[in-house]
């Protein structure tokens, strides 16, 4: 089923949560909304949900307008940030509640509620589990649970707001490709909410990136983290090092270095905003030929397949650069060294 | 050995480190134990030692009275309409705190915590101007021929106004810290309104619910200040346990009062039983989980 999101607008008080948002997701795609903590992602997700409504604009569910739908008939799976597992019950009756609420005529036999719930914990792996209570869980496994429950009631949609938000670096990894692999079994059209850039460049067919309570920008992973719409974007996909600059000559300079050329011309003296990735720097004992800028070693951190190199530029900022490990060899780069920096790619974003 | 030494040093120091010497943990255990004796054991030993003091046929001569077993039912009628009304009430204001946003919300929660503000004898006289027979809504009473000053719907009122906040209060920080999540949750599985209180809710505070209820009943049977103004003190008619045993000892009448004031102080017994139980059974299933969360980590290194 596909959802569609129109001009949604959602205000607390006096803050603005959401202005003006519209969003479209094809049926079978996994979308992700990517943003900071107050960016108006986890709104969006509850107004898609039902269990917020907005002050204006409205949601389709295959371009049926469902805006005035009560939570319980939109049908769909929504996974809590917390889990929010019924504390009281166990395992296999947190799953089988959807079942057990439903009005009699169309109400599973008993029989038919346990295949169901048994077959859905196999699926997420926790069928073992089934007769304990939520507290005796570790998170992974809670998550797990509340993504079967989501699943019981056959959604046409599921929504999952920061599903890996609680837990430990290794158990998010594995999880999210098991999130992924499930999403490419039961093609089921979701949407999930999340801070982290990896997870929702890794997860999603698109990633929404949120900020402010608008959508900034709207890709593939690769769009969004290649192209990037603008300098927010640029920064919170990923490490970046930004320089200010000034335009002269259709050149932009930081310090007395001219950084490269904008894409288009800019007026002198406007200022210039340089985003570079910590990986698009190369270092050289000696100048190259190519445009580079001189730096001091600072700090190296050799541990991980990228050497994290800290410079201090000869105009003063501090610069992140990563190397990889066979070039950090070759250089055999130490603490205070004097060297050369060049790019390779850049990013300048002229402000107006 | 000397790791193990180390060890043992350290679990002293620990120790020592919480506890105070002998002599200043049995003076503050001296204390308490001195001053819980004096003010509440003795007067409750005193009272069934003077219920007996007669002996046992004079003992039952005054609880089996007619007029003794007529206030023991006006308490009981009372507790039985009071407790159920609160209960109620008291589910409902918690709900619509907990789990709503609303403006007066906080004018409401203040509200809830009037009757403990106020002296019970003035949250009585309030009643007697209102229903009395030259109260605001007297005359319109009189005419209806409806009575309530005076008479039983009277000691009702005033009862339920006095234990209001006791449910209430009891349940609003209680499912304030559970939240709206689980309930959600259950909206989002397809469940309705009745569905999700009786499923979801009403199981996270069914404990808050027994405690608050057994305190509401304990200050029901035992209310005396509100109740003594608005009930007219008619013997066998409008007169409650605690108003019953304030009659017979103005009478000089002590054995008797006695008598009838064990019936109440057995009731506060039981009362405190009843509590202690809820207590521990809350307690023990919060421990029964914590306990085998142990048992889960072994199983997630398998």
């Amino acid at each position: 089923m596909s959802i569609e999101a129109r001009g949604i607008t959602k205000t607390f008080g006096t803050f603005t949560a959401l202005q003006d948002v519209s969003l479209h997701v094809p049926t079978g795609e996994l979308v992700a909304l990517l943003g900071p903590s107050g960016s108006g992602k986890t709104t969006l997700l509850r107004i898609i949900a039902g269990l917020e409504i907005p002050d204006a604009g409205a949601v389709l569910f295959d371009g049926e307008d469902a805006t005035g739908r009560n939570v319980r008939d939109r049908r769909v799976g929504f996974v809590f940030q917390h889990y929010a597992l019924f504390r009281h019950m166990t395992v296999f009756d947190n799953v089988a509640f959807g079942l057990r609420v439903r009005p009699r005529p169309v109400r599973p036999s008993r029989q038919g509620i346990r295949d169901r719930v048994m077959d859905l914990l196999k699926l997420v792996q926790l069928d073992w589990l089934s007769d304990r209570y939520p507290t005796q869980l570790s998170g992974g496994q809670r998550q797990r649970v509340a993504l079967a429950r989501a699943l019981a009631v056959e959604p046409r949609v599921l929504l999952l707001d920061e599903p890996f938000g609680a837990l430990d670096a290794r158990v998010r990894q594995e999880l999210r490709r098991w999130l992924r692999r499930l999403h490419d079994d039961l093609h089921i059209t979701g949407v999930f909410v999340t801070h982290d850039q990896e997870e929702a460049l890794e997860v999603a067919d698109r990633v929404v990136v949120m900020n402010h309570g608008r959508a900034v920008q709207v890709g593939t992973p690769e769009e969004v983290y290649h192209h990037p719409a603008s300098p927010f974007v640029y920064h919170f996909l990923g490490k970046v090092n930004l320089f200010h600059g000034r335009v002269e000559d259709g050149q932009v300079f930081v310090g007395e270095i001219a950084m490269g050329l904008p894409g288009d011309a800019a007026p002198d003296a406007a200022e210039a905003k340089v985003y570079v990735r910590p990986h698009h720097f190369d270092i050289d004992r000696k100048p190259n030929g190519r445009g580079h800028f001189r730096a001091r070693v600072v700090h190296i951190n050799p541990a991980g397949p990228q050497v994290k190199v800290e410079v201090l530029t000869e105009w003063g900022e501090m610069a992140h650069v990563d190397l990889p490990e066979e070039r950090y060899r070759t250089l055999g780069l130490g603490k205070g060294d004097e060297v050369y920096v060049s790019l390779k790619e850049e990013r300048v974003f002229i402000e107006t | 050995m000397s790791s193990s030494t180390a060890v043992r040093t350290l679990a002293a120091a620990r120790a020592s480190s919480t506890t105070e010497p002998a002599f200043v943990r049995f003076g503050l255990l001296g204390v308490a134990l001195a001053f819980l004796g004096l003010f509440l054991i003795v007067p409750v030993a005193v009272v069934f030692e003077q219920a007996f003091a007669k002996g046992g046929a004079t003992y039952l001569a005054a609880v089996g009275e007619p007029e003794a077993l007529a206030a023991l039912r006006l308490t009981l009628i009372t507790a039985a309409i009071v407790v159920p009304v609160n209960l109620v009430f008291g589910l409902a204001a918690a709900w619509a705190i907990a789990k709503f946003e609303f403006t007066g919300k906080s004018a409401l929660i203040t509200l809830i915590d009037l009757p403990f503000a106020v002296s019970p004898v003035i949250s009585g006289m309030v009643f007697v101007l209102l229903f009395g027979a030259r109260g605001l809504f007297g005359p319109w009473l009189d005419a209806h021929g409806l009575k309530i000053i005076f008479a039983t719907p009277g000691i009702v009122i005033a009862t339920m106004f006095v234990t209001l906040p006791l449910v209430a209060r009891e349940l609003i920080p209680l499912m304030h810290a559970h939240g709206t999540e689980e309930e959600e949750a259950a909206v989002s599985l397809g469940a309705g309104g009745w569905q999700t209180f009786f499923r979801v809710t009403l199981p996270n505070i069914k404990w808050g619910v027994l405690y608050g209820v057994i305190l509401c009943n304990a200050r029901a049977m035992g209310e005396f200040g509100a109740v003594s103004v608005v009930s007219g003190h008619i013997r066998g008619v409008t007169n409650t346990l605690p108003l019953h045993v304030e009659i017979l000892y103005n009478e000089y009448n002590s054995a008797a009062a006695f008598a009838v004031a064990s019936l109440l102080a057995a009731l506060a017994l039981v009362t405190l039983v009843a509590k202690r139980l809820v207590e521990s059974k809350a307690h023990s299933g919060r421990n029964g989980l914590t306990a085998s969360t142990g048992e889960r980590k072994e199983q997630d290194e398998h």
